[in-house]
């Protein structure tokens, strides 16, 4: 059985040290801050201006000028700050966030990123645009990304070479999808665990370069 | 030893006379062509009130610098479906369909850039700077035909600072010298924004009067404001409703 969302989402939850900084991606990545522990004291940082977000408010407690930079609304923990977005950035280009998690359009096997167009003539051609995306992948400690291991239409997005306009080079360091974990090393893609029942040569045949298996104890 | 003398003279708001009848007398001058930055983080923080004044202006050609130049119909999208606006500088499109629309149509040239150069630029152009490097972009279509230098063994590109004619931003409370308050997620931009404009006119849920925001509290001091008016009601429309079960 793949992964589905939610428990993509909670495989990414074990990356997060605790007492960490992160920064969650718009879209499936959202999702990881429902499997972290409060005990862990992970804060959340969202670029639109929030360092400790909380969870999505109680019903009748929404505020529509408190949201994530997904426009969602969201509460701010107790500890939590508000700031500008010069500020915002500060904390993100400058090497203050430990880990981010993103959405992928495709990964190469050098840990190339591209995740905010997809060109005209490619698929749906359609450009979402880069938001914070390129100051999250120049300035976090450790990228990793969450995605599906192929798109709807059965392309792969692990790729040898990225084909879609690049949001960052050589950045991204494990990305986990519904198929398996991998990491991206110095021998392109490296297979760390599969999703449960899916088998190694269903994650070879659904991704577009060569897969090292067996570096794992 | 001789005390300080209080002097009237030194009140900040002496001879500045910043708030405004209404909306209308707030944008006039606002020209055809201007670079007009507007701050909001997609429909949070929006100045409403003078968003929906320049369409009844009736400007055009504006270039509209912006993060996300509206959502859902709504905020900045109503410049774009009043067909007044020739250029704009953001950062994320994601389901702004009228952006898409007019971005595809060619009707309105758009230039996506990363976020955190966005706002870099347009605080470096507050701030004095003329130009600084970033690592942010590099190996992308953002560092084509810049110049590209090595710090620390890292390369970076050069980027520009962006400047505007006018900026229009929304705080939550002002005082008459224009020093400001932010609610939350609704800052974003706009303090920043306010430094980088010719003119810079604030839309304010509150206005209190001189003194009743300890200097400590002041978010954005009053010298980068220029015209000030009070619009105690509000849409703040939702974007993304959501609530959790527990």
């Amino acid at each position: 059985m793949p992964f589905s969302r939610e428990e993509i989402a909670q495989r990414a939850s074990l990356e997060i040290a605790p007492g960490s900084v992160v920064n969650l991606g718009i879209g499936l990545p959202t999702l990881v801050a429902d499997y972290l522990a409060p005990e862990d004291g992970v804060v959340i940082q969202s670029e639109n201006g929030i360092l400790g977000m909380g969870p999505f408010p109680q019903a009748g407690e929404e505020d529509p000028q408190i949201i994530n930079a997904g426009k969602q609304t969201v509460t701010i923990a107790a500890g939590g700050s508000c700031f500008d977005s010069a500020m915002s950035f500060t904390m993100i280009r400058g090497g203050h966030i430990d880990l981010t998690i993103l959405g992928a359009l495709q990964v190469s096997a050098s840990g190339d990123l591209a995740n905010w167009s997809i060109p005209a003539g490619q698929g749906a051609g359609r450009t979402m645009g880069i938001g914070g995306a390129m100051d999250l992948a120049a300035g976090s400690g450790r990228i990793v990304v969450l995605t599906r291991h192929q798109t709807k239409e059965g392309a792969p997005k692990l790729v040898a070479r990225c084909t879609y306009p690049l949001t960052a080079r050589g950045v991204v360091s494990r990305v986990i999808t519904d198929l398996a974990v991998l990491d991206v090393g110095a021998r392109g893609f490296e297979l760390v665990e599969c999703a449960p029942n899916v088998t190694v040569e269903q994650v070879r045949k659904a991704t577009g370069a060569p897969l090292t298996v067996g570096l794992q104890p | 030893m001789s005390q300080p003398k209080t002097n009237r003279a030194s009140s900040p708001a002496t001879g500045a006379k910043k708030i405004q009848s209404s909306v209308d007398q707030a944008l006039r001058g606002v020209f055809d062509g201007a670079r007009i930055m507007v701050g909001g983080f997609g429909l949070c923080g929006n100045p409403e009130a003078l968003i929906a004044g320049v369409v009844r202006l009736g400007v055009r050609d504006l270039t509209l610098i912006s993060n996300n130049a509206g959502n859902l119909g709504k905020g900045l999208a109503i410049w774009l479906r009043a067909g007044i606006v020739r250029r704009v500088i953001c950062t994320y499109v994601g389901t702004n369909e009228d952006l898409h629309r007019q971005m595809a149509s060619g009707q309105v040239q758009v230039d996506i850039i990363p976020q955190g150069t966005f706002v870099e630029r347009i605080r470096a152009a507050g701030a004095g700077i003329a130009a600084f490097y970033t690592p942010t972009g590099v190996g992308t279509v953002v560092a084509d035909g810049k110049d590209v230098r090595e710090f620390s063994g890292r390369p970076h590109i050069l980027e520009e600072a962006l400047h505007a004619d006018y900026a229009l931003i929304r705080a939550h409370t002002a005082d008459p010298f224009g020093n400001l308050r932010f609610y939350r997620t609704a800052r974003n931009f706009s303090p920043v924004m306010a430094t980088a404009a010719t003119t810079t006119i604030v839309e304010t849920d509150q206005l209190c009067g001189l003194g009743d925001i300890d200097p400590d509290d002041v978010h954005l001091p009053g010298i980068f404001v220029q015209r000030l008016v009070h619009v105690p009601e509000h849409e703040d429309p939702f974007e993304y409703r959501m609530v959790r079960n527990d």
